[in-house]
């Protein structure tokens, strides 16, 4: 039984701009529903009285106080930068509309 | 663009024929040293990437810690809007590609915002209070700068290449998410003003930003929708981003309002969207139809600990917390006696701060009022300048009345310092004594300018002489404009009629 499909993860490249063969999908679509399903068990364990977790250590306010610190060299981040101009970042025309 | 072929209905038609509903998003960048996840110095107008780290830019490895005082704003803000503040809350990441986010996600919170179910009283310029219910204000962090290069417009449709600084990128914001705002009618326009500008003034207030909408500290999305009657659903809502003065939201939603109305009445129905304002015209335009791009995929964000605020330290915000504006305009009012009406003036006038600070200086509340919404009101208006932006400072209000209240100078000449004080010509005592401006208090002088005056006007002053005392105000007029206004009038005129009666 599949519960990913194909369309899925044609999608879900998409979204995250991985450009995927015909082939790699159907691979893919296969191997990820594994993994989907083996996740999905945890579901099966966990009782709603268990909370999600996001992080793996028993953590919370981890703060920084609000000092400021150096800030890096622009020529040494634009060096390594595929292009710049007047000390900004050059990137091709951006197609989506936004701003 | 075809703006201008859009149809468009007469507002006050379109609010007869359909109730508005409208939404506001408004974020705030937060006055912060530092950035909402680094050390990365959080300022403006700096050189174009040189407020950058590599947290700022999203290099690999690098690691997110939150800033404490961002926190403690958000909370700020958060009890200011009567809001709960959460138990327990995440970051999320807002996955997206685009360069003026460089870790193509935004950091921001998503099913938990650190504040949530409050509202804020809104007071429109008839004194109407509105309540608007808040939906939520969450943290997030800002983008980076895009400047689109070549073509024709300047915008992104025909640009070569853009440019990007990422000094902004990382700064901490708070987004506050208006619930649907009903019942406003014909005056939603004003309401979605009133409610961005309330929120200006509790920013600055609570001193979490300087909350300067020409820098785009404080920025609005305003949503619009029209439906038939307050009974029937919720209609389909446009989205008009980035309107970012207090005109302009009120503007754009008028505008969308007429839009929408012209689209249902021809029997379309109105697309849900994004739409971008454009301040030279006044007009919406569509933008993104909402598609696959906006699947943002959130998830909580693994590489920040969850924020847990202290109870302990939410009632020691909430302890000192300032005086909102509201309840500090309903105390200086009462303090300086001020009528609604004079003070409704004063507040849309911008004039509070600088009232208070004019009387606090020693000037009488009357007196300060009389100055601030009297000569510089008018003069603020022709140069088209706000009134705090005018070259004069409170306390040289309040010196320039105390020279009138001594007596050293009188009303009209002390028009005349005033001048002089926004020309530059110094402090108001420099301006009296450059400008020979004092009131002559010396009879001979006076006596001198009567005599000729009356000598000049005999038929006035024979009907003085015989107990008709009408052309007396000629004779005193003629004596202001010989001393030029450096007399007191009521002295002259005590003059004139020993001259003429005894």
């Amino acid at each position: 039984m599949s519960s990913l499909s194909r369309d899925e993860v044609a999608r879900v490249a998409g979204l995250a701009r991985i450009d995927l063969t015909s082939a790699e999908l159907d691979r893919l679509a296969g191997e990820l529903d594994v993994i989907v399903e083996s996740v999905a068990r945890v579901s099966e364990i966990a009782t709603p009285d268990v909370p999600a977790t996001s992080h793996p250590l028993p953590l919370s306010n981890v703060f920084r106080t609000d000092v400021p610190v150096a800030p890096v060299d622009r020529d040494a981040v634009l060096a390594s930068a595929p292009a710049a101009q007047d000390g900004k970042f050059l990137v091709p025309q951006i197609l989506g509309e936004d701003s | 663009m075809s703006a201008a072929l859009v149809d468009l209905v007469d507002y006050d038609e379109a609010v007869a024929r359909f109730d508005p509903v409208i939404g506001i998003e408004v974020h705030v960048e937060l006055g912060t040293a530092t950035k909402m996840f680094d050390g990365a110095p959080a300022g403006f107008g700096e050189e174009p990437n040189t407020s950058v780290t590599p947290v700022s830019l999203g290099l690999p490895g690098a690691l997110p810690v939150v800033n404490e005082r961002a926190v403690e704003y958000a909370i700020r803000i958060g009890l200011a809007l009567n809001c709960s503040i959460a138990e327990s809350c995440r970051f999320a990441r807002k996955n997206y590609f685009y360069p003026d986010v460089p870790k193509n996600f935004q950091t921001s919170q998503y099913d938990e915002p650190i504040a949530y179910d409050g509202y804020v009283d809104v007071e429109l310029e008839d004194g109407t209070v509105f309540r608007v219910d808040i939906e939520r204000a969450h943290m997030e962090e800002d983008a980076g700068k895009n400047t689109h290069v070549g073509g024709s417009t300047g915008r992104i449709h025909g640009a070569e290449y853009s440019l990007v600084d990422y000094n902004r990128a990382g700064i901490p914001l708070v987004e506050i998410v208006t619930r649907p705002i009903l019942g406003a009618g014909e005056r939603a326009p004003e309401v979605a003003r009133a409610y961005v500008q309330t929120l200006r003034d509790l920013f600055r207030a609570l001193e979490v930003s300087e909350a300067r909408m020409e820098r785009g500290n404080v920025r609005a999305d305003v949503n619009v929708s029209l439906r038939d009657t307050p009974e029937s659903p919720l209609g389909t809502r446009t989205e008009t981003k980035n309107v970012n003065s207090f005109r302009s939201v009120e503007r754009a939603v008028r505008y969308e309002i007429s839009r929408q109305a012209a689209v249902l009445d021809a029997g379309g129905s109105v697309t849900q969207e994004t739409r971008h304002w454009h301040e030279d015209t006044g007009t919406t335009t569509a933008g993104r139809v909402k598609s696959d791009a906006e699947d943002y995929r959130y998830f909580p964000e693994p590489d920040l600990a969850p924020i847990v605020p202290d109870r302990a330290w939410i009632e020691e915000i909430r302890a000192a917390l300032p005086e909102l504006p509201a309840a500090r305009r309903r105390r200086l009012q009462g303090e300086w006696g001020y009528a609604d009406a004079e003070m409704r003036d004063v507040v849309n006038a911008g004039a509070v701060e600088l009232i208070e600070a004019t009387v606090a200086a020693g000037a009488s509340p009357a007196a300060a009022r009389k100055w601030w919404m009297g000569e510089l009101a008018r003069t603020a208006k022709q140069q088209e300048v706000e009134l705090g932006d005018l070259p004069i400072t409170p306390a040289q209000i309040a010196a320039l009345q105390s020279l009138v209240d001594s007596g050293r100078i009188n009303d009209k000449l002390a028009r005349q310092v005033l001048e002089g004080v926004l020309a530059g010509e110094g402090e108001p005592e420099a301006v009296v004594v450059a400008r020979g401006l004092e009131v002559v208090s010396d009879d001979g002088p006076l006596l001198e300018a009567i005599d000729a005056a009356l000598a000049s006007q005999p038929d006035a002053a024979d009907k003085i002489r015989s107990g008709n005392l009408g052309p007396v105000g000629a004779i005193i007029g003629a004596v202001m404009k010989a001393t030029r206004g450096q007399a007191d009038a009521g002295r002259v005129r005590e003059l004139v009629l020993e001259r003429t009666q005894g």
